[in-house]
C-alpha cells in the first residue's frame, strides 16, 4: 500500500473505487467521451493504441499487397487500380512514383505505427499495472496523452496519403538528399514534410509512454513484487521503453536537421549537388552523418519491435507448457545484453558508405556479439518447451511459430552482420528476407500470440479458436513461402526495391516465383482480415469467460476480475510471494504470484 | 466483372468459414469443452511435426529449384573470398537451423498435453546456460576472425598498378572517367557542371589532367586480370554501384568520394561460356533507392583483353575535344602548331604505359 501512495494519481484511482458498489455507482456518471475516448484508464487506452494499430496494420498490408501485384505480374493491368488510385495507376499500372510511395508507406506504417505503436502501446499499457499489481499508470494523464499524439502522428501521415504530390517515396529509411530536394522525386515534396512532422509526433508519443512505463515498474509495484519476481513481459517492455528513451531523440534530431536543410536551406546533409540541370549552392554537408543519426535509432528500433514480442512469447511458453521459463536470470540478463549492444552496432546498415574500414570492423564485431544474447533466448526457450505439457491453444501456437521465424531470420543475421557477406548481400532482397522473418512477421506473431492470450482479460470473451488456427497455419505457412525463396533472390544479387527486372539479363529470371510469391501474399492478407473479422466479432459476440484465470496462469491479471473496472483490482492490491513462474512446482500445476510460500516450500526467488 | 467475382468468391468463403468456426464452438461447448479442447491439441502436436517433415522438404525442394539460379563462380579475386565466407557461414548456421527446429517441432509433438504427462520442474541450470552463451561466442568469433580477415584484405588499399576508373551515378544514368595518357583523372568542381556546354563531370579545363580524360556513359570497360580501383561519386543523391558478379558494392554519395577495387578474374566472353548463357552480361545495378527510376538504373561492364581494350579506348575522343571542337587535333578546323598527328596518336601510347606496369 505504501508504494501506492506515493503517487497520487494512483491513490485518487484507489480512493474513487473502495468497493464494487461504489464501482459501478462511479460507471454511471462517467460520460461516454471520458470513458472510451478521453479515457486515463491504462486498458482504455491500451486499447485505443490497438485499435489504431489494426487500422494500420490493414492499410499497411493493402499496400504491400498492391506492390506485390507490381512485383509478380509487371506490366499486367488492373483495372481496378485506376478507378480507385486514378493518376497513380493510369489504365491500371502502377506509377514508379506510386510503388516506391507505396513501399515507404509500408515500412513507416509497419515499423513505426504498428508494431512500434500498435504493439509496444498496447501491452505495455494493458499488462504493465496489472502484472506488477498497480491501479494505473505512474501519470494516467500522460499516458492519455501519449495515445493522442499517436493519434495526431496518425491523423498527419494519413493526410499526406491524400496531397496531389503524394506521401514520401524514398523508402521508409528516408535517406537524404533524396528526401531532402524537392526537386529529387514527387515524394520529397509536401509528403516528405508531412512525414517529418508526423514521426516528430510519434517520437513526443513514444517518450511520454516510455517515461511513464519506466516509471511505473520501477514505482507502483505492489507489495512483495521485487524486480526480479516480475513476468519477463514486465522487463521487456521495461528494456522496450528504455530503448526507446535513449534513442528516438536522436531520430527526432536527425529529422529537425532534415527539415532544415529542406526548407530553410541549412547544409546539414548536402554537399555538391546538381539536381536537374540546377546547381545547389551547398557545400560542406555529410548526406552520410544522416544515416548515422536514423541508424542509432533504427537499430535498436527492430529490437524496440522485437523484446515486447519475445517478453510475451516467454510468458506464453511457460504457461502453456506448465513448466517455468527456463533460466529467468539469463533471459532477463539477454535482454539487457541487447539493451546495451543494440546501441552500439548501428552502422552495420552502412559497411558500404565508404565508412573507414577500421571502423566497419569494430561494427562488425559488435554486431555478430549481439547474436549471442539472441542465441541463449532461443535456446532457453527450447528448454522451457521440453519435457513439459504443452496445450497448443491459438496464443501458443503464434509463440511457437515466433521461435521458429526468430531463429530463421536471427540466423541470417549472421550473414549479414559479418560485413564481408554484407558487401555482397547488402541492399538486396536477402536484407528484406532477413528482416521480415526476424523482426516483421515474427513480431507480428508476438502480437497475434499476446492478442490470442490476453483477449479474455481485455474483453471477457474468447476469440474463436478454430479460425485462431486456420490464421495461424495459414499464417506461418505463407510467411515461409513468401519469405524463405527471397534469399535466393538475394543470392542472385537482385536489388530490394526494383519494381520490375525486366531491363535486367542478371535478375529476370525469378518471374514465375515473383508471382507465387505475390499469390500466397493475397492469400495471407485475406486470412488477416479473416483475423480482424474474428477480433471484432468477439469482442462483442464471443463466448464469455467463465472463470478468472482461464489459463490457469500465475501473474496478477488474472486475479481481477473478469471485467476490471478503472483500478482494475475491487479491493486491496493482493501481495505477491512468489516468482510468476511456478508451473508443475511440488506436484502442483500452478502456484499464483499471490500464493504464500509454504512452511518448508523452497522458492526459485 | 472479373474482380467482383473473385471478391464474392472471396467474400462466400470467408463467411463460410466463419459458420463453421462458429458452429464448431458451439459443438465443442456441447460435447463437452474438455474433450473437444483435447482433440484440437491432439490434431495441432501431429500439424507441427507435420510442418517440421514438409517444412525441411520444402527447404529441400525450394534448393532444388532455385539454386541454379544464384550467382555463379565470382567474375573477381576477392569475390571468391567472399563465396568462401558465405560457404563457411552457410554450413555453421545451417546446422543450427536444422537442429534447433527439429528441437522445436519434435518437443512440442513429444510433449504435447497428455493425463499422463507431469510437467517437469526445471526453472534453470547454470552448466547448460553457460554452455550455450560460451558456444555461441566462440563460434561467432570465429567467423567474425575469418569475416576481418578477408574484410581487410578486400577494403585494403588498392595495387599500385590499378588502372583507375571514376564512376558518377545521377538520376537514373551511369558515367565512366578513364584519365588517358597521363593516368590522372583530372580536377572536377560541382559547379562547372554543363550538360549544355559538354561538360557532365564538371570537369575543371584549367586542369591540364582533364584534357586526355576520357568520359563514357552506361558502359563501363575492364581489363581482364588488372586490378582496377573505382573512384564513386554523385551529382545529385546517394546512388550506389553494385557489381553482382564480382561481389563487390559501394555507395556513390554526393560530395564525398569513395573508392573500391578488385581484380577482374574472367572476361565477358569466358564468362558467357561459364554459365552457358550466350545472353550474358555482366551488369552494373544501382543499389540504392535514388527516385522513381531506381529499378531501372543500368550500366554494363565489359571485361576484355588488354587488346581489346586499347582498341575501344583508342576509339573514344577526350571530353575536352568534345567540349572544345577547336582544340582537337583530328578536327579539320585544327590549327595545329605542334608535330603531334592527332587523337590517335596519343591513345596507344597511353595503353602502352599501362600494359608495361
Ligand atoms: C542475430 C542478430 C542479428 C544480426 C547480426 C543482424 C544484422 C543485420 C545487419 C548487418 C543488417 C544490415 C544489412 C544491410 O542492410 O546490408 C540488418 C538489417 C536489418 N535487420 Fe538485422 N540482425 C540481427 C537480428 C535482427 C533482429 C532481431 C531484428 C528485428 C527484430 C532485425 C531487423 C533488421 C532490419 C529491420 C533490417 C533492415 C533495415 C533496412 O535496411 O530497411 N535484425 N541486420
Ligand atoms: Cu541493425
Ligand atoms: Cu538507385
Amino acid at each position: 500500500m505504501d508504494a501506492m501512495h506515493a503517487h497520487p494519481g494512483v491513490v485518487s484511482a484507489h480512493e474513487v473505487f473502495p468497493s464494487e458498489a461504489e464501482h459501478h455507482a462511479h460507471h454511471h456518471k462517467q460520460s461516454f467521451i471520458t470513458k472510451y475516448i478521453f479515457s486515463q484508464d491504462h486498458k482504455t487506452i491500451s486499447k485505443q493504441f490497438l485499435i489504431t494499430g489494426i487500422i494500420w496494420a490493414i492499410i499497411g498490408g493493402l499496400f504491400s499487397v498492391l506492390f506485390r501485384l507490381q512485383l509478380g505480374f509487371p506490366g499486367q493491368a488492373f483495372p481496378i487500380l485506376e478507378t480507385v488510385f486514378g493518376k497513380w495507376a493510369p489504365g491500371g499500372e502502377i506509377k514508379p512514383e506510386f510503388y516506391y510511395a507505396l513501399i515507404t508507406m509500408h515500412g513507416t506504417i509497419l515499423v513505426f505505427f504498428v508494431l512500434t505503436a500498435g504493439l509496444s502501446g498496447t501491452f505495455s499499457n494493458f499488462l504493465i499495472p496489472l502484472q506488477v499489481g498497480a491501479r494505473d499508470m505512474a501519470s494516467p494523464f500522460l499516458n492519455m496523452l501519449s495515445y493522442w499524439f499517436f493519434f495526431l502522428a496518425s491523423i498527419v501521415m494519413m493526410s499526406s496519403l491524400f496531397i496531389q504530390t503524394g506521401p514520401a517515396a524514398g523508402g521508409w529509411t528516408v535517406y537524404p538528399p533524396l528526401s531532402a530536394l524537392h526537386e529529387a522525386s514527387e515524394g520529397s515534396k509536401l509528403g516528405m514534410d508531412l512525414w517529418i512532422v508526423s514521426i516528430a509526433l510519434f517520437v513526443v508519443s513514444i517518450l511520454l509512454g516510455g517515461l511513464n512505463y519506466v516509471s511505473t515498474i520501477l514505482n507502483l509495484r505492489t507489495k512483495g513484487m521485487s524486480m526480479t519476481r516480475m513476468p519477463l513481459t514486465i522487463w521487456a517492455f521495461f528494456f522496450t521503453a528504455i530503448m526507446g528513451i535513449v534513442t528516438f531523440p536522436v531520430l527526432l534530431s536527425g529529422l529537425i536537421l532534415l527539415f532544415f536543410d529542406r526548407n530553410l536551406g541549412t547544409s546539414f546533409y548536402l554537399s555538391d549537388i546538381v539536381i536537374n540541370g540546377q546547381i545547389l549552392p551547398n557545400e560542406g554537408g555529410s548526406a552520410i552523418l544522416f544515416q548515422h543519426l536514423f541508424w542509432f535509432l533504427g537499430h535498436p528500433e527492430v529490437y524496440i519491435v522485437i523484446m515486447p514480442a519475445m517478453g510475451i512469447v516467454s510468458e506464453i511458453l511457460s504457461v502453456n507448457s506448465r513448466k517455468p521459463i527456463f533460466g529467468y536470470m539469463a533471459m532477463v540478463g539477454s535482454l539487457f545484453a541487447i539493451t546495451i549492444l543494440s546501441t552500439l552496432v548501428w552502422a552495420h546498415h552502412m559497411f558500404v558508405t565508404g565508412m573507414n574500414p577500421l571502423l566497419g570492423s569494430i561494427f562488425a564485431l559488435l554486431t555478430l556479439l549481439i547474436a549471442v544474447p539472441s542465441a541463449i533466448k532461443v535456446f532457453n526457450w527450447l528448454t522451457t518447451i521440453w519435457r513439459g505439457n504443452i496445450r497448443f491453444t491459438p496464443a501458443m501456437l503464434f509463440a511457437i511459430g515466433f521461435v521458429s521465424l526468430f531463429i530463421s531470420g536471427g540466423l541470417t543475421g549472421i550473414f549479414v552482420g559479418n560485413a564481408t557477406l554484407d558487401i555482397q548481400l547488402h541492399d538486396t532482397m536477402f536484407i528484406i528476407a532477413h528482416f521480415h522473418l526476424v523482426m516483421g512477421v515474427a513480431a507480428f506473431f508476438g502480437m497475434f500470440a499476446g492478442l490470442y492470450h490476453w483477449f479474455p482479460k481485455m474483453f471477457g470473451r474468447y476469440m474463436n479458436p478454430t479460425i485462431g488456427y486456420i490464421h495461424f497455419w495459414v499464417t506461418l505457412i505463407g510467411a515461409y513461402l513468401i519469405f524463405w525463396p527471397m534469399h535466393y533472390q538475394g543470392l542472385a544479387g537482385m536489388p530490394r526495391r526494383y519494381l520490375d527486372k525486366s531491363p535486367w539479363v542478371s535478375f529476370n529470371q525469378f518471374g514465375e516465383l515473383d508471382k507465387m510469391i505475390s499469390v500466397v501474399t493475397i492469400i495471407v492478407f485475406v486470412v488477416q482480415l479473416m483475423f480482424v473479422f474474428n477480433f471484432f466479432y468477439s469482442i462483442f459476440k464471443g463466448r464469455k469467460v467463465t472463470s478468472e484465470n482461464p489459463w490457469k496462469a500465475n501473474t496478477l491479471e488474472w486475479t481481477t476480475p473478469i471485467n476490471p473496472g478503472h483500478g482494475n483490482w475491487t479491493g486491496e492490491i493482493p501481495e505477491v510471494h512468489r516468482w510468476a513462474y511456478d508451473y508443475g512446482k511440488d506436484g502442483k500445476d500452478f502456484i499464483p504470484q499471490t500464493e504464500p510460500v509454504g512452511v518448508n516450500e523452497k522458492i526459485e526467488r | 466483372m472479373q474482380t467482383f467475382f473473385i471478391v464474392a468468391i472471396l467474400i462466400l468463403g470467408f463467411l463460410i468459414t466463419f459458420q463453421i468456426a462458429r458452429a464448431s464452438e458451439y459443438v465443442s461447448v456441447l460435447r463437452g469443452e474438455e474433450k473437444s479442447r483435447k482433440q484440437s491439441n491432439r490434431i495441432n502436436a501431429f500439424l507441427l511435426l507435420l510442418f517440421l517433415i514438409l517444412g525441411l522438404f520444402g527447404v529441400y525442394y525450394c534448393n532444388e529449384k532455385l539454386a541454379g539460379k544464384i550467382l555463379t563462380v565470382s567474375a573477381s579475386y576477392q569475390g571468391e573470398h567472399i563465396d568462401t565466407m558465405l560457404w563457411i557461414t552457410t554450413a555453421i548456421t545451417g546446422i543450427v537451423f536444422f537442429i534447433t527446429h527439429i528441437a522445436l517441432f519434435w518437443f512440442c509433438f513429444k510433449y504435447q498435453e497428455s493425463d499422463n504427462r507431469k510437467a517437469y520442474y526445471y526453472p534453470h541450470n547454470n552448466k547448460l546456460e553457460f554452455i550455450w552463451t560460451v558456444v555461441p561466442a566462440i563460434t561467432l568469433t570465429i567467423l567474425v576472425g575469418y569475416g576481418l580477415y578477408y574484410w581487410f584484405k578486400i577494403t585494403g588499399k588498392a595495387p599500385k598498378n590499378a588502372m583507375v576508373v571514376e564512376v558518377t551515378g545521377s538520376q537514373f544514368q551511369w558515367d565512366f572517367r578513364y584519365p588517358g595518357f597521363d593516368g590522372i583523372l583530372g580536377k572536377k568542381y560541382y559547379r562547372d557542371i554543363n550538360v549544355a556546354a559538354n561538360n557532365p563531370l564538371g570537369q575543371v579545363w584549367d586542369d591540364p589532367a582533364n584534357h586526355d580524360d576520357i568520359h563514357t556513359t552506361g558502359e563501363m570497360h575492364l581489363v581482364v586480370n588488372k586490378p582496377v580501383k573505382l573512384v564513386i561519386g554523385s551529382k545529385d543523391v546517394i546512388h550506389d554501384v553494385g557489381l553482382v558478379h564480382f561481389r563487390m558494392k559501394m555507395d556513390a554519395v554526393p560530395g564525398t568520394p569513395t573508392t573500391m577495387w578488385f581484380t577482374p578474374k574472367y572476361t565477358t566472353a569466358e564468362m558467357k561460356k561459364i554459365t552457358g548463357n550466350p545472353d550474358f552480361v555482366y551488369e552494373l545495378s544501382c543499389d540504392q533507392m535514388c527516385g522513381k527510376g531506381h529499378w531501372s538504373m543500368r550500366g554494363v561492364v565489359v571485361v576484355e583483353t588488354q587488346e581489346e581494350f586499347d582498341q575501344w579506348l583508342i576509339q573514344k575522343k577526350p571530353q575536352y575535344y568534345v567540349a572544345f571542337p577547336d582544340k582537337d587535333p583530328s578536327n579539320p578546323a585544327f590549327k595545329a602548331d605542334s608535330t603531334k598527328s592527332g587523337n590517335a596518336a596519343i591513345i596507344p601510347a597511353n595503353s602502352q604505359v599501362k600494359t608495361k606496369q
